[in-house]
């Protein structure tokens, strides 16, 4: 890794997209999330690590309100996007989860064809006029998931029949077909090669150009590759969130330190 | 010895083979069971199974052979000329057995001594008196070639019975003995024992299935007879149902299948949305503490055996459609002229199949994985377009299998026909007039006094192999649709 390119890497002053405060999460008795604060800014990739069980994918659910489908999940605190409090009464998690999209840890595509996959966001919110438009869509987003190639000649068979690589691109096709503002990404590239990593990662870096992305990954050099900021988690705590560049050269903590030297985790 | 004894004795043979082939192979291993080829219980219970499984089916095909070759034995020694004019060697063998059974029964109260009963003879004594004291009643011709037989039947059967046990006795023993000779340390047992268990799964198997093999085919040759006797044009082609018991019916198939399809339709209409919304409110919308309350009352109304819903039909539904649909309803409309008729029958039917379908679709609903779920919300879908595009086509190959399944019990149902839809077998589009179904009809046939073999009887035959056809018909058509329209998740 090349530190003085990270040390070089302009980190914009951009606009707050989300900003959390005192955010509590419980499952049960079990306090997954304590006391974290953060801002993160918008046309910007964001990085989340931290070892295994630290509330990486506990907290990227929070923001889009998916811990409400968990019935023994709570969450305390507040977290707004746009200036917004997602967990007012007011607002309505359908229309949040439209604007903030979600790649999740295991692939999940739907038991239908890979173009009904695709095309179920739009559909549902109405993105397309009519058929060759919808088409254009799908085909745009699986070349963004750097899937086309793969399934152009089988967009009708059914998605859950791909690979876990192909599968995972997929979804991440499907989370980018219905634009989100947001888009929250839980480890997309655990099952890639290295070309598709590659590839995801161009896309993740064009997505900033006009969204903000925050990316949940193991993998220390993708979050020196991909993000301009890192937030570094630890048994519920947000242990250090500065920008890569000081993560990784110049940590704070001794526990960011030992784990992004390799010694914990 | 009783049959009984010798079984428990092969079964305490076997548990004591399991004792000592465990002890044996432990015993070869230096009491170190990490030198056994396998876990000590697996030598105890091949051991068990050597002893038990061999003497067990001699036992099994001795008590089937020993009274066929007793009975060919004692017959071919029974002279033509006992067999009196208009009878058969059938039913002398049957006097024969009835007093050699007379005899055993005598013997065992005591009212005769054993001696006795093998040397008494017709002519010199009156052993009918004898065998009434022991409340044995014995047929009209009581001739000595008859005793004779008998007494040869008896004394043959008990040799028989005491081979039997010796040898049933020595198998068990000697392969306890082999078992246990072959108890070594590098025996390997297990793989004895997985293929007994294996051996055991496929005789289940079989049993299940020859079993339906042999109701099909009894069924097939039923029907086949009833056609004999009756022109299968007729049965196909005629559309009244008119038997009589004297002759000259008509069995026309139509208004019963008419009225069986008619009420199905009706009670499937009710049962499949109330059953398949209350499954998805269920599993999708309701809080766990609604769960835990709703759920198991739905379970007990599949528990109400159906004569119940029968009586409801009767008395309560009936009724109250008259006061509705009646000649002196409130509606005016003077379409319904009695109680019964299908619509109740079809409403009642589909109370019935409500908590069948509801619950069975609900596990199937249960079963389509949270992350499914997850991927949808997480797209901006609301709760119901989830429902109905992700989960209900992931759950649809479950759910029209549940749907068919209450279908078959519909078409096969009898209880609430009886009661609730009538016995007028006919065709008709209203569905307030009373009809009637196959199931219903092969009741009332085979609950006449009719001889067994006239055409009336064994329609039933032809009525059940009909039934069997539609519901076989509808599983394959099940199957066909789950094929097309699988949605997979893995
Ligand atoms: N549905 C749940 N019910 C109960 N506890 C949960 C649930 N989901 C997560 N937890 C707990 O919350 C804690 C944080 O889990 P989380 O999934 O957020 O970890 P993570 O950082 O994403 O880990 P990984 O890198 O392995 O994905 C863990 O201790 C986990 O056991
Ligand atoms: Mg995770």
């Amino acid at each position: 890794m090349n530190d003085m390119r990270l040390l070089e890497r302009d980190v914009d002053t951009n606009d707050i997209k989300i900003a959390a405060r005192d955010v509590q999460v419980y499952y049960g008795d079990t306090h997954a999330i304590k006391d974290v604060n953060v801002d993160i800014a918008d046309n910007t990739v964001t990085a989340f690590i931290g070892p295994s069980g630290c509330g990486k994918t506990t907290f990227l659910r929070c923001m889009n309100r998916m811990n409400d489908t968990i019935d023994i999940a709570r969450v305390e605190g507040v977290i707004k996007i746009d200036d917004e409090d997602i967990y007012d009464k007011n607002v309505d998690p359908v229309q949040l989860r439209a604007k903030v999209g979600m790649v999740f840890q295991k692939p999940n595509p739907f038991p239908k064809s890979i173009y009904d996959n695709v095309a179920y966001g739009p559909k549902i919110h109405g993105l397309a006029k009519n058929k060759a438009e919808l088409d254009d869509i799908v085909e745009n987003a699986l070349r963004r998931g750097a899937i086309w190639d793969e399934v152009k000649d089988r967009l009708q068979e059914p998605g859950t029949g791909l690979s876990g690589g192909q599968q995972q691109r997929l979804c991440i096709a499907r989370a980018v077909a219905t634009e989100p503002e947001v888009l929250l990404m839980d480890e997309p590239c655990s099952a890639l090669d290295p070309i598709a990593t590659a590839q995801i990662e161009e896309l993740i870096d064009e997505l900033r150009q006009n969204y903000s992305v925050v990316i949940v990954t193991h993998s220390m050099q993708q979050a020196a590759r991909v993000s301009q900021k890192t937030a570094f988690f630890h048994l519920g705590n947000l242990v250090e969130y500065g920008s890569t560049g000081d993560i990784f050269t110049n940590p704070q903590d001794p526990r960011t330190e030992s784990y992004i030297t390799g010694r914990i985790g | 010895m009783p049959v009984f004894w010798i079984f428990v004795i092969i079964t305490g043979l076997a548990a004591a083979g399991y004792v000592l082939g465990r002890g044996r192979a432990l015993a070869s291993a230096g009491g170190d069971q990490r030198n056994l080829h396998s876990l000590p219980s697996y030598y105890g219970s091949n051991a068990a199974i050597f002893t038990f499984v061999p003497a067990f089916l001699i036992l099994l095909i001795w008590l089937v052979l020993q009274p066929i070759f007793i009975s060919l034995t004692v017959q071919a020694n029974i002279p033509d000329s006992v067999v009196p004019e208009g009878s058969t060697i059938g039913l002398v063998m049957s006097d024969v057995r009835r007093l050699a059974d007379g005899l055993d029964t005598a013997v065992s109260q005591g009212v005769i001594t054993d001696d006795y009963a093998r040397s008494v003879r017709v002519d010199l004594t009156d052993i009918r008196a004898r065998l009434g004291e022991a409340g044995v009643a014995l047929g009209s011709n009581l001739t000595s070639e008859i005793m004779i037989a008998a007494q040869r039947f008896r004394s043959m059967t008990n040799t028989g019975n005491l081979i039997k046990t010796i040898v049933v006795l020595l198998i068990a023993l000697g392969g306890l003995g082999y078992a246990l000779s072959r108890t070594q340390k590098d025996f390997r047992a297990r793989n004895t024992v997985e293929a007994t268990v294996r051996v055991l799964l496929i005789v289940a198997a079989s049993i299940a299935i020859l079993t339906t093999i042999g109701i099909v085919l009894s069924l097939i040759f039923n029907t086949i007879e009833f056609f004999f006797l009756y022109p299968i044009g007729d049965f196909f082609g005629s559309l009244t149902w008119s038997p009589s018991f004297g002759g000259g019916s008509d069995l026309g198939v139509w208004p019963l299948l008419w009225g069986t399809l008619y009420i199905s339709v009706i009670a499937l209409l009710v049962a499949v949305p109330i059953g398949l919304f209350s499954a998805i409110y269920l599993s999708e919308y309701a809080s766990p503490a609604v769960r835990s309350v709703a759920k198991p009352m739905l379970e007990v109304l599949a528990g109400i055996p159906t004569i119940v819903y029968g009586l409801f039909a009767l008395l309560t539904v009936g009724p109250m459609l008259v006061d509705a649909f009646g000649d002196d309803g409130y509606l005016g409309l003077g379409w319904m002229q009695g109680g019964t008729a299908v619509m109740t029958a079809g409403l009642v039917m589909g109370i019935m199949l409500i908590p069948f379908v509801s619950s069975l679709s609900d596990d199937i609903i249960n079963a389509v994985p949270q992350a499914m779920r997850d991927g949808s919300l997480g797209l901006g879908a609301t709760h119901s377009e989830t429902v109905r595009q992700v989960i209900l086509p992931a759950a649809l190959p479950g759910i029209v299998g549940a749907v068919l399944l209450a279908a078959s019990r519909a078409i096969g149902e009898t209880m609430i026909v009886v009661l609730g839809a009538g016995a007028a077998a006919r065709i008709s589009a209203n569905p307030f007039d009373a009809m009637t179904t196959i199931t219903a009809k092969i009741v009332s046939q085979l609950t006449g006094d009719a001889d067994f073999a006239s055409p009336e009887v064994l329609v039933a035959f032809a009525l059940g192999m009909t039934l069997f056809v539609i519901t076989l018909g509808l599983n394959v058509f099940a199957l066909y649709i789950v094929r097309k329209y699988r949605e997979q998740y893995e």
